[in-house]
């Protein structure tokens, strides 16, 4: 009885004039498309600059920003309020102010003051720019000590480097930190939106009424919405697999087989989740605003953009209950780190239980008699 | 002889109001039952009920030999459907809609080929057996949903409207095929608004506000009221009853 379920599945898939270009599209959209616009490295920081000072210091200084390359010069000007002006009018985002007697000061005393003031609509983009700014000075002032040092011969003063070694990740390349979490984005949509909109559209066609008033039991019906969906996400993983080896060289430092034995209970879980929506919603509609709420809300709080341990108690809480979260903790893992099951035993039990729990409601929510 | 279908005191509830108000009535084996009423007279929530898919708010019934409370998915087994709304999957081919439905109800999958090529022959359409179901025109949908609902054999077959919008010599050829489908012992349980339909059956109910108001071969039906057609029995009902709630 399930097979003829599952041929019909199958057939009404690939006879979808849009699912089966979904299934290929959607990989490339994400993999392709996604990391460069998902990333929090800032280039291109509009600067002003006001230089009061005017001296060979300040020049060298305005020079070692520039050409940092993290910055675009957009204008110099004389007073702090003709800068404001300029990030008022959108044209800079942070104005760097070298006040009057800046190399005097820096010779004669050893210290100088500047000021950096960052437009902070944007608030990645001024946090990023002036810390990027702050390190370039200090490495400026490191220079100079060290000049100072050589020119005077006397004995060095004591200074601290740090060398960070970043683990994993060594070039901090923002991209391999996406990708593998895109991955996730993409098994949720794809493998979330396909059951629901499909149990919709028969409601919405009739047809499940003549499924209703056969003898296939619930469970049989729901398993064969699911295993399609089962294929079509490993497909689709696999094709992003594909992708981020062959666009950003990124392979996983782990093995493939944890991923997909992690994958094939996450599909479970965000199609049981998809399925119960069905159940509940008597048009597209219905279904998809009620998906796209929770999804967002799942995306949001995933980690995916900022780190789960950074949120407030309160949102750590909730995050226990989202499943993204777990998912992309061991895709970053694999794909980064090179755990192994067994360091994910805590993950992949909770990954387990949402798929049993979701599916058991999307069973028992379907009701063929009312 | 065993009843293909015995209901007591069959009771529908939306809220505070009554779509099926204790009905009672027996369909025999074999027996082609018409089921009359106007829109909103209750017929298709009734029909509902005894095809297992809404469960009613009092009464007791059986359908096929199983209990309507109890045992509704064994009812289910042994019953065919075919709903007011057409609805069968318009993405696949005529064949593919026999070959699933065929499956779900266990008919073992060697036969399903032969059985679908003679029932194709039966109805003179061996030519759209690879015909996506969307493409077909309404007379052919109507035709196909009810092989549909009988291929396995059931016992019964509930019909929701079946001839709704078709034209009256695809209707005739639809009847056609219930006689057919009576012949072969299959009873028939088939809703309509069509009076002269209503002359096809062997025994009408005629439902009126929920209620079953009058159940009997067309025939005694006519005599009893004294008239000439069905047509004018529905209306009588339908004028005594006007008049009863207007005296209410």
């Amino acid at each position: 009885m399930l097979r003829f379920l599952i041929e019909k599945e199958f057939k009404q898939i690939i006879r979808h004039p849009f699912i089966p270009k979904l299934i290929f599209v959607f990989p490339c959209m994400v993999m392709l498309v996604f990391p460069w616009a998902a990333t929090f490295e800032i280039r291109d920081v509009n600067l002003s600059i006001v230089d009061s000072d005017r001296s060979t210091y300040s020049t060298r200084l305005a020079q070692k920003i520039v050409s940092s390359g993290y910055f675009r010069l957009t204008d110099v000007s004389s007073t702090y309020p003709e800068a404001l002006q300029s990030i008022e009018n959108h044209i800079s985002d942070l104005v760097l102010t070298i006040g009057q007697g800046f190399e005097r000061d820096l010779v004669r005393e050893g210290s100088a003051k500047l000021m950096i003031a960052a437009n902070s609509v944007n608030g990645t983009k001024s946090g990023m720019g002036s810390s990027y700014l702050s390190a370039i000075i200090r490495d400026f002032a490191d220079d100079l000590r060290s000049e100072q040092g050589q020119m005077q011969g006397a004995e060095a003063v004591p200074v601290i480097h740090i060398a960070p070694q970043y683990r994993f990740n060594p070039h901090l390349d923002y991209k391999v930190y996406m990708a593998p979490a895109l991955m996730v984005i993409l098994l949720t949509l794809l493998c979330g939106f396909l059951p629901a909109l499909s149990i919709v559209s028969e409601k919405e066609a009739g047809t499940i009424e003549q499924m209703n008033v056969t003898p296939v039991s619930k469970f049989r019906f729901i398993l064969a919405k699911l295993i399609p969906c089962w294929l079509i996400g490993f497909v689709a993983l696999s094709l992003s697999f594909g992708l981020a080896a062959l666009i950003y060289h990124l392979f996983p430092a782990g093995s493939l087989l944890t991923i997909y034995c992690f994958a094939s209970i996450f599909v479970l879980v965000v199609s049981g989740f998809g399925l119960v929506v069905s159940n509940y919603s008597a048009t597209m509609q219905q279904a998809m605003f009620v998906m796209m709420f929770f999804l967002i809300l799942f995306i949001l709080m995933s980690g995916l953009f900022t780190p789960v341990r950074s949120m407030p108690a309160w949102a750590q809480t909730i995050t226990a209950i989202n499943p993204l979260r777990y998912f992309i903790e061991m895709m970053r893992m694999v794909y980064l780190k090179g755990s192994a099951l067994a360091d994910m035993g805590f993950q992949m039990i909770a990954l387990a239980v949402f798929a049993v729990f979701f599916n058991l409601w999307a069973v028992f929510s379907y009701k063929k008699t009312n | 002889m065993k009843k293909a279908i015995e209901v007591e005191n069959l009771t529908k509830r939306f809220g505070s109001f009554t779509a099926v108000n204790a009905i009672s009535f027996d369909v025999a084996q074999g027996e082609i039952f018409g089921f009359l009423g106007a829109n909103g007279a209750g017929k298709t929530t009734a029909m509902r009920m005894l095809c297992g898919l809404s469960r009613p708010t009092s009464g007791k019934g059986a359908v096929a030999g199983f209990d309507m409370i109890r045992q509704p998915e064994e009812i289910k087994r042994h019953i065919g459907y075919m709903s007011q709304r057409f609805s069968l999957y318009e993405d696949l081919a005529v064949w593919e809609n026999i070959r699933l439905f065929a499956g779900i109800y266990g008919v073992p999958e060697k036969e399903i080929a032969p059985r679908t090529d003679g029932m194709l022959a039966r109805i003179g359409f061996e030519s759209g057996r690879n015909t996506r179901v969307k493409e077909l025109p309404l007379g052919w949908k109507q035709k196909l949903s009810f092989a549909v609902a009988i291929f396995h054999e059931p016992k019964i077959v509930f019909l929701d409207e079946p001839t709704g919008g078709v034209d009256p010599l695809t209707r005739r050829r639809f009847w056609e095929m219930i006689y057919d489908a009576a012949d072969r012992g299959i009873s028939v349980f088939v809703t309509t608004h069509y009076m002269d339909e209503a002359e096809y059956c062997n025994r009408v109910s005629i439902m009126v506000d929920g209620r079953i108001d009058a159940l009997d071969t067309p025939k005694n039906l006519k005599q009893q009221f004294g008239v000439r057609s069905m047509d004018e029995v529905f209306h009588r009902l339908a004028r005594e009853n006007a008049l009863t709630s207007n005296a209410n």
